[in-house]
Order: structure tokens, then C-alpha cells, then sequence
């Protein structure tokens, strides 16, 4: 076995300096009757791991092989060779949680550049080491607005936002006596403000709106916070689409007082879904209250600039079942892969990717809308991605396109937002007119 | 070294009364179990305890105490000083490095508590 | 014993592997003006901007501009400044970090999988699906319980689905019950979990050999316990020899026995938790199954459950018709939902599957190895470190500092000289109920050769204790920085730069 570094000879040595007459009895205190060797294929070997995988891999239609519009919060955006060769280095692939600073300063500067740029682009003063997706983050925020707003049991959210979060709030919440109103988006596809303030009181400890929203919309932070603010909660912006920082107003810029979401667009591969790159900011007057990991300035005993993890008595290795979160891990690979990927693209290439995104989206969006039978629901400006009414219901017509090669979109049927013939469409820097025209033609042959 | 003139609880606080006043801080031993201290949180002026109810927590880098009132009071003044500069409660537990100030409720609560003799004794037993 | 440990010298200087050490500035002080670091094609539709100006931002102030290189060359030399497995044993103890195959990152890599997206149609997704298949069937065997969900997101988080299934489970049956048993000797998160999911903990007192004591458990064990959450083997690496005893104890009143399989690797392919009587455990993929760690994280933390508590998984679950196809059922009444987006942590899926894949039916060789490994370091520092609980060990040992402290030298001050010796120190201060633990976990795929060289290294760190402790108490000496001040960086919280004026 090729991970295993011990002779034979070196066994009995062992052995003997351990004064155990095999290995088998060092394994005494567990009973014999729970013994039993697994039934699993023989070892494969590297060539047979690869072919197996391979085989797998050539079964999915990917972002690679089709012209590709997948979207509702994952996206397919460009990533430099360099953010993915850096992530092969065993200092970074290899190590683990920088709980020893002396040795861990490459992991720890990485995570303070990447507070840093979380900061720059939600407009906030301070973010977490990262979180593990969206819609755990959303999880979070929720549940530190409750901590910063005491006594009060309930939360307002946006429908607009991902339906797989607000199942996960479900999820998390059903057991606290926490109480989450959802309200319906208006007939515009957009958070209605009248129905959220009318949601709204003095037992509500945070109101959350997504932009843009599950279906495409650009939202105006101000909506959420002036309710918020009017009943004493806190705010929360939440981000799906995180590349779209680089053109929208900032949620700090919109009075949110807690920004959180996906950052997967930053850098990450699709990954099928996961890992991915969850992200939370907030305010510096509640920074005691953030969860997970932070990464802080100072200096050692030579007086040289150094980083290490602070405010670890958030955490549940102290505080255990008062803890502010039961998260042990962060997502430290993915953090390294955005900061990688934000140093890259920077003040112009975050804003460059996010117009493209946009431009090549209402490109699509007009081509689409002038073909016989299909339709635009929801008028209001969107970032990259657009609901689009089909002639014919969406998931038979997207599995028809997906065999010829075109990943058309994701059908709003399977999230129960939407008649049956609804679906988004997403696109980014990496569509090309050409795949574009694609699609149109294909929609427009109809069956 | 556990000055005299102060009572002390299980928990490692300690009180001193002047008239109606009760002023409290934490002690030189639970300063030294905690290490370097980095924050402090402390409740607001107006708010009033009973004996033995959480007052606020004090924090070092890799522990986190509660803080248990000593005796029943409504509380008058905290010291900015220290929470503002948490490392005078290392250097001065007993002076500088006081807590809080309440206007004690009732002066029965303190006849209850550990002398420095009685705390002395305590904290040997404690370590065995 | 027969076999003597040589006081031999640790190696030199030489042949030890150090980080580097530099300055390196933040990436945002490298920045210059019409520096770039990107290329994008021209764009090749219409210039548009459909979005009122109300709700659109200017370019980011203090964002980098910086070229490429230097952005290699920032990260590359940011990198040297850490410890890696690659670069020598690195035995933190419960953190399993082991060699971390090559192979596993190349197939995550392959475009179907990293460029998959989960909304695609079934249809052309049937190898993704396969996949995670496959990797819960594996489970499956290698736990024998009855279903698995691979949706958690990491360890923590599995514990909470875990605990979650079974008040669902409690719930449907009537009462979810309020109580969940924890040891003392348990992982912070679970307290953590089981407090999230609507519990109150109550903490049960290990006994003198360092496990359950089961006076202790049979009095707790009433019928307002939902479960009791057991680490095997627990954080001091010893296997709860009782196990049959407590799963009847719990089950007698009708809870749950959850195990945190944290410390699976420690009897992968030796025993089997299901017939232990454990109802539900969860793994971390990135202990047992060698995903990497990546500086903290991903993770990811599948559950394993008996078949009770199926109906109450995360939503969805893959299935497999009887034509061989494969598809995601969401329609599942009874489920607590779901966790987080998608499908889970899937790249670790991949690499997990290949692992278990490479050592197949062999696969007890990983805990055999890492047993065999952690009682040789037992062998060789007993006597020179304390060790409270004698107990055999598993894949760990955890000895203390109560000999050094004497001379007061302390768990920490001995892993930051270990560092001097081109070792990452083990785990410090955990469990809690050894007090100045040190918590050793050399993991399988350690040589004989290394392990003698770490066990050099503390021997010489203990004499260093006795007759020169400022060497011990000032270090590390050899480090990219010397001893940061976790102090200042508390009481003056600076967590980001901020650009000038």
C-alpha cells in the first residue's frame, strides 16, 4: 500500500518497543463481536482510479462541454490558472486551521487580505475568515442580529431570496423558538416594501432582502433597511451572485448592517455545488457578535508585523454550548482562491467582469424576448440573470436542449417559484455571442 | 495578599462596602487563572442584581469567565478605565482594577461571605 | 519493555525543514496605478448598462492593481511561510493530518465534476450522481447502518444534522425529549450542536480510566434524554470498552446513541458502528478520508443513520431505479429539510471515493497503522511527559505537561520548541479534562523513521525543561515570526487594511 510508510521489520521493532505481541492486540478493547472486515472491491491502483473517475466524469454535461446558463446562485466564472495552480501548493493544501501563528503566517495574512477585499466589496468594516456557503451564511446572520437585538423571536425575509437558503433558515430555526416570516415578492417579480414593513414590529430582530434577488432583479438595499431601522432591527443584505458587487451598490452603501451570502463567484470553480465560499460582514459596533474565524493584526516579540486568529472566545472550543455559533471549520482553501482571484482582478477587472456579465445578459435577454411564444415575466433591471416564460413547459424543453449541448437554464418549477413553463437563465463573462445565438436558434426551432 | 478589608465568594469575586456602596472586581487568583485579560463586558449603570446573578463576563485570550455578583445592589458605576484598558484588572485586581460600584440593597448578604482568612483556606483546598 | 529509546541527538540543523522567513507585504500595498493582473476578451455584444445609477456602485477604492507576477510571487512566498504535511508530521492531535494523495485532487479536478452544475437535468448528470452513489454505498459498508447523507457541509455541522434526525425521529413519535448526554471529555462542537438543535447538555463525568462511567450514564440515561453523544474513541483516544453495555443503557429508555465519528479512522475497516448499537454518526470526510485540510477547510461531514431513522435524512437523497438510472428524491415527508445549498461538499466526494477506492477491502490497514503508530510514541515518552489516563490508546495518545510545569514550562512553550525541531506542535490544552494536555496523533502514514525523530525531540524538550527552560519558555527560535502577541491582537482588534485617507 503505497500511503503506507512502515516495513515489515519496522513493525516487529515497533512491536516489540510497544511490548504488544501484534497489531491486532493493541485493537483488545474493542469487543469482538462489532469486529467485522468491510466487504469492498480490491485496492485499485492510480491508473484504475483515474480511469473509474474518468468514466464518471464523461457521464455530466458541464460548463466545459456545453454552452452553458446555469445559474440560480452558482456561476460559472473565470478563473486565472493561477488561483487553481497556487491551491496544488502543499503549504496551502496540506495545512490545517492557523492555531499556531509562528507557523502559519501565509495562512493567516491570506485570510486578513481576504476580510480585507469582503470588506471593500460589501461596503462593511469587518468580515469573517469565511463561512461554508450562502445559505449557511444567511443562517448566521440571522442568528447574530438576534444576539445583538435581544429578547425579540422574529425574523422577516425577502422571498426573493435563494429558496434553498430560506429552507436552510427553516431547517436551523425549527427547533430555537425563532419565528421567520417569509414575504411574497409583488407581481414585479421584486420584494414587495409595503407587505415587508406591514410583516414587520417591534418583535422582529432582522429583515433580509437578497439583490439581485433568485429571479434576476437588482433590489434596492434601502427598501430592507429603512424597515429595519424603523422597528429596531438590524438589516441584512444578502448576496448570491457575488460578482455583481463589482457594478451594484455596496450593502453598506444601502444602510445594511450585516452583509452575507455566496462568494463562490469570486474565484471558485462550480464544483458541482460545493465547496463553495460563504461570506459575512458587518458593522464595527457589532464585531464581538460576528461568527466563525477572524483573522487579526499585531506583531511578534521582535515587534514585526504578524497575524494571528482573535476573538477565539466566540468559539465553541471555549464557550461549548454558549458559543455563537456551533461552526468549527472555515472554508480557508476557497478564501485563499478568492483572495487570489479579487488581488487579480482588482479595482478594474471586478468592475470590467461584472459589466460583461451584464451587457452579454441583456444581450441575451433581447434576443430571447423577440422570439415568437417566449416572454420576459418580470420588466425591472436584472445583473446577469433573467426568468424567461417558455411556449411549452421549462424542464422537458431544457432536457431536450441539454442533449444537444446547450445547458439552457434551471426551471423555476423545481423551487415552487413559478408557473411550469418559467426558467432562469444566467450568463457571465465566459458566454460568447456565438453560444448565445446558439441558444436563440435552438429555442426558436421549438420541439 | 488577599487584603482584609474586602469578602470574597466561591466564585472568585470580591466586595468592598463603604457605607452604602459595594464596589467589586475579580481576584489577584482568578486574574492569574485567566491570564492577560483582553475585554470586558459589564453591565449598564441602573441595572439591578440579585446576589449571585451574572453581572458580565471577562475575557482572556483562550478563556472566557462569568462574573457572579457578590451581593444585591443596583448598579452605579463601572469602571471605564478598565474596560477600556482591560490589563489594569492583571496589574491591580484589588485598586485599579475594580469592576463595578452598586448601591447595596441590604447589608445582611455580606456577613455570608468568605473573609480573606476564610478564601486563603479556600483556594488551597481548591487546589488539591 | 525490551526495547530502549536511544537518547539520541535530534537531528540537526541541516536536515530540518523550516518555513521561511521574510516580510511580505499585503497584497494591497503592492498596488500601483493601471497595474493589472487580468485579461478578458473584447466584449462582443453591444456595450449595455440597464441598471438606474440609484443602485450602481463606482470602482471599489483600495482595491489592488497589481500584475500577475507579483501575484504569484506574493502567494508563493505567503505559502513558505506555513507547515504542511508535505513538508514533516504534523500530529495535531484529533485533526488527522495525513498524507493527503495527489491522485484524489487530479479526478476533483475533472470537468465533470468541478464544472458540473447541480441543476443540470438528470439526464446528462448521471455520472455525478453515480458518484455519490457510490460513495454512500461504501459508507454504508463501512459503517453498517443503513443510509447515508453526504450534505453537511463539515464535521459540525453533521453533528447538528445527527442530532436533528433524532428529535425528528422523537418528535413523530410524540415527545422530541429535552436533554442530550455529553461527556466532559467531548469536542466543544458538540455542546455547540445539540444546543442549536433545541437541547439543553448535560455533562456526564468520565471515570478514572478516562471513559463513560456507567453508574453515571444509567443514572442520567432518563426517558427526558434524546440522545447521548459519544465520541469513539473518545478525545483522549481510548475506546469505550462498554459500548455494548451503554448503546443498551441509552436504548433501554428509549434515546439514541450519536456517535461523533471524529476518530473513525482509528477502526475504518475493523469494526463497524452499527453493530456497536449506534444509531446515528457522522464522519468528517477530511480526518478519516484524507480530504485535504486546506489551512481550515472544506470539510465536509457525512451522516450515517440505522434504518429508523431514514426517513428523517436531509432532502434529497440520491436514489437508483431499477433500471440502473440514478435521480435526487426531494419528495420525502418526514425529512428535517436541508442544511445548506445543492448537494454538499461534492469535490470531497470525489476525492473521498478515490481514497477509499485505493485501499478498498484493505482499508483496516489505515487504523491498524495509525494505532500502531501513536502506542510506538506512547512507548517512547512514557515516563518522560505525564500521562494521566493509562488506558490503551487508539490512534492518539494525550500526555500532559505536569512534569515540565514544575519547572514552569508549559504545554504551549513545549509545541512552540517543537517548532525549532521541524515539527508542528500537537493539540494544546484540549481535552479539557487533562489539565495542560498534550494531544499526539502521528496518524498511518508516518515512518518509523519520523516518529523517532519527534520522540527525540520531545525527550530533548523535556531535558531542556529541566536544565535550561528559558530555551523552551522563549521559543520558537527558528520560525518565520517569533512568538506573535495573541494579547495585543485582542485588545487592539485590527481585522483589515484599510486604504490611506
Amino acid at each position: 500500500m503505497k500511503f503506507l510508510p512502515v516495513s515489515e521489520a519496522e513493525r516487529a521493532e515497533m512491536l516489540r518497543a510497544i511490548g504488544a505481541p501484534s497489531v491486532d492486540a493493541l485493537f483488545a478493547s474493542i469487543p469482538a463481536s462489532v469486529r467485522e472486515e468491510p466487504k469492498l472491491p480490491a485496492p485499485l491502483s492510480e491508473i484504475e482510479i483515474r480511469r473509474m473517475m474518468g468514466g464518471l466524469s464523461a457521464r455530466n454535461a458541464n460548463a466545459a462541454s456545453t454552452a452553458f446558463f446555469l445559474g440560480a446562485g452558482l456561476y460559472n466564472h473565470y478563473v486565472s490558472a493561477i488561483a487553481d495552480q497556487m491551491l496544488y501548493r502543499a503549504e496551502w493544501l496540506t495545512s490545517y486551521t492557523p492555531y499556531q501563528p509562528e507557523v502559519s503566517q501565509g495562512t493567516l495574512q491570506s485570510i486578513f487580505e481576504y476580510q480585507t477585499h469582503i470588506c471593500l466589496l460589501t461596503g462593511l468594516d469587518v468580515g469573517n475568515a469565511s463561512l461554508y456557503e450562502g445559505a449557511s451564511a444567511l443562517v448566521e446572520a440571522l442568528l447574530m442580529a438576534e444576539r445583538l437585538v435581544k429578547g425579540r423571536r422574529r425574523a422577516v425575509v425577502s422571498q426573493g431570496i435563494h429558496p434553498e437558503y430560506r429552507e436552510t433558515v427553516r431547517t436551523y430555526f425549527s427547533n430555537l423558538g425563532l419565528e421567520v416570516i417569509e414575504v411574497p415578492l409583488s407581481s414585479k417579480g421584486t420584494t414587495d416594501s409595503a407587505a415587508l414593513e406591514a410583516a414587520a414590529d417591534e418583535t422582529t430582530f432582522a429583515v433580509a432582502v437578497q439583490s439581485p434577488n433568485f429571479l434576476g432583479l437588482v433590489e434596492d438595499w434601502n427598501a430592507g433597511s429603512r424597515v429595519a431601522k424603523a422597528k429596531g432591527a438590524l438589516s441584512i443584505a444578502v448576496v448570491a451572485e457575488a460578482a455583481s458587487l463589482g457594478l451594484l451598490a455596496s450593502p453598506g452603501s444601502g444602510g445594511a448592517d450585516i452583509a452575507c451570502g455566496e462568494a463562490q463567484s469570486l474565484g471558485v470553480p462550480l464544483n458541482n455545488g460545493g465547496p463553495l465560499l460563504g461570506f459575512l460582514a458587518c458593522r464595527a459596533e457589532h464585531q464581538r457578535q460576528i461568527p466563525g474565524r477572524l483573522v487579526g493584526e499585531t506583531h511578534d516579540a521582535e515587534g514585526r508585523r504578524a497575524f494571528c486568529l482573535t476573538l477565539a472566545t466566540r468559539e465553541q472550543h471555549i464557550r461549548r454550548e454558549k458559543a455563537t455559533s456551533n461552526i468549527c471549520t472555515n472554508q480557508a482553501l476557497m478564501a485563499l482562491a478568492a483572495n487570489i482571484h479579487m488581488s487579480l482582478l482588482g479595482k478594474k477587472g471586478l468592475r470590467e467582469v461584472a459589466l460583461q456579465c451584464h451587457a452579454k445578459a441583456e444581450y441575451l435577454k433581447g434576443r430571447i424576448a423577440g422570439l415568437p411564444g417566449f416572454r420576459i415575466p418580470y420588466p425591472g433591471p436584472t445583473f446577469n440573470e433573467f426568468a424567461v416564460d417558455a411556449p411549452e413547459p421549462a424542464a422537458p424543453m431544457l432536457a431536450r436542449l441539454a442533449a444537444r449541448g446547450i445547458l439552457a437554464g434551471v426551471p423555476l418549477s423545481r423551487f415552487g417559484m413559478g408557473e411550469k413553463n418559467r426558467f432562469l437563465v444566467a450568463v457571465t463573462e465566459m458566454n460568447t455571442r456565438e453560444e448565445m445565438d446558439r441558444l436563440v436558434a435552438a429555442l426558436g426551432e421549438g420541439r | 495578599m488577599n487584603p482584609d478589608n474586602l469578602r470574597y465568594t466561591a466564585s472568585h469575586e470580591w466586595v468592598r462596602v463603604d457605607g452604602e456602596t459595594g464596589t467589586i472586581g475579580i481576584t489577584d487568583h482568578a486574574q492569574k487563572e485567566l491570564g492577560e485579560i483582553v475585554y470586558l463586558e459589564l453591565p449598564e449603570i441602573g441595572h439591578v442584581f440579585n446576589a449571585e446573578d451574572e453581572f458580565g463576563t471577562v475575557e482572556s485570550v483562550k478563556a472566557v469567565s462569568e462574573l457572579f455578583t457578590p451581593v444585591s445592589g443596583e448598579v452605579v458605576e463601572i469602571n471605564k478605565a478598565a474596560v477600556g484598558e482591560p490589563g489594569i484588572v492583571n496589574d491591580d485586581p484589588y485598586g485599579d482594577g475594580w469592576l463595578i460600584k452598586v448601591k447595596l440593597s441590604t447589608d445582611e448578604e455580606i456577613s455570608k461571605l468568605m473573609t480573606a482568612d476564610q478564601y486563603t483556606e479556600y483556594l488551597k483546598a481548591e487546589e488539591k | 519493555m525490551s526495547v530502549q529509546f536511544e537518547e539520541k541527538a535530534p537531528a540537526t540543523s541541516e536536515d530540518r525543514l523550516r518555513p521561511e522567513r521574510w516580510h511580505e507585504p499585503l497584497v494591497f500595498e503592492r498596488s500601483g496605478k493601471g497595474k493589472v493582473g487580468y485579461s478578458l476578451p473584447p466584449l462582443d455584444v453591444p456595450p449595455a448598462l440597464a441598471i438606474p445609477e440609484s443602485l450602481r456602485r463606482a470602482e471599489i477604492e483600495g482595491e489592488t492593481e497589481v500584475a500577475e507576477i507579483e501575484v504569484a510571487r506574493h502567494f508563493t512566498r505567503l505559502s513558505r511561510m506555513n507547515f504542511s504535511i508535505d513538508q514533516a508530521m504534523y500530529p495535531l492531535g484529533s485533526c488527522t493530518m495525513k498524507h493527503n494523495p495527489r491522485t484524489n485532487e487530479e479526478v476533483a479536478r475533472l470537468p465533470g465534476f468541478a464544472a458540473a452544475h447541480p441543476f443540470a437535468p438528470e439526464e446528462v448528470s448521471q455520472g455525478t450522481l453515480e458518484l455519490a452513489w457510490m460513495l454512500e454505498q461504501a459508507l454504508i459498508e463501512l459503517t453498517g447502518l443503513s443510509r447515508v447523507t453526504l450534505q453537511p457541509s463539515a464535521g459540525a455541522q453533521g453533528e447538528l444534522t445527527g442530532i436533528l434526525i433524532v428529535r425528528a425521529a422523537l418528535a413523530k413519535s410524540g415527545n422530541p425529549r429535552k436533554v442530550v448526554l455529553i461527556p466532559d471529555s467531548a469536542h466543544g462542537t458538540n455542546p455547540a450542536s445539540a444546543h442549536f438543535a433545541g437541547y439543553k447538555v448535560q455533562e456526564l463525568k468520565s471515570n478514572a480510566r478516562g471513559t463513560l462511567d456507567l453508574h453515571v450514564l444509567e443514572a442520567a440515561m432518563t426517558e427526558d434524554v434524546a440522545a447521548l453523544m459519544l465520541t469513539v474513541p473518545n478525545t483522549l483516544g481510548i475506546f469505550e470498552n462498554q459500548i455494548l453495555e451503554i448503546a443498551r443503557i441509552v436504548h433501554a429508555k428509549g434515546g439514541y446513541l450519536y456517535c461523533d465519528g471524529a476518530n473513525f479512522n482509528s477502526f475504518v475497516g475493523v469494526a463497524k458502528p452499527g453493530k456497536m448499537g449506534i444509531d446515528v454518526i457522522h464522519m468528517n470526510l477530511h480526518k478519516t478520508f484524507s480530504t485535504p485540510h486546506g489551512g481550515g477547510g472544506p470539510g465536509s461531514g457525512p451522516v450515517a443513520v440505522a434504518e429508523r431513522l431514514v426517513p428523517f435524512l436531509p432532502r434529497p437523497t440520491v436514489e437508483k431505479r431499477r433500471d440502473g438510472t440514478f435521480t435526487l428524491d426531494y419528495d420525502r415527508p418526514d425529512s428535517i429539510g436541508r442544511l445548506r445549498t445543492f448537494l454538499g461538499n461534492y469535490g470531497m466526494f470525489v476525492r473521498a471515493l478515490a481514497y477509499i477506492a485505493a485501499y478498498g477491502n484493505r482499508i483496516g490497514e489505515v487504523a491498524r497503522n495509525a494505532v500502531l503508530n501513536a502506542n510506538y510514541i506512547r512507548a517512547g515518552l512514557t515516563g518522560v511527559y505525564h500521562l494521566k489516563y493509562d488506558a490503551p490508546s487508539m490512534h492518539e495518545v494525550v500526555f500532559s505537561d505536569k512534569k515540565q510545569a514544575e519547572r514552569g514550562v508549559h504545554g504551549g512553550d513545549i509545541g512552540k520548541r517543537l517548532m525549532d525541531f521541524g515539527f508542528h506542535p500537537p493539540t494544546i490544552s484540549f481535552p479539557l479534562i487533562v489539565h495542560g494536555a498534550l494531544m499526539i496523533e502521528p496518524t498511518e502514514t508516518e515512518a518509523k523513521a519520523s516518529l523517532d525523530a519527534f520522540i527525540a525531540a520531545m525527550r530533548q524538550i523535556a531535558r531542556e525543561a529541566e536544565e535550561d527552560p528559558d530555551i523552551v519558555l522563549k521559543a520558537p527560535h527558528t520560525t518565520p515570526v517569533r512568538r506573535v502577541d495573541e494579547v495585543a491582537a485582542a485588545r487592539n482588534l485590527v481585522l483589515r487594511w484599510r486604504p490611506e485617507g
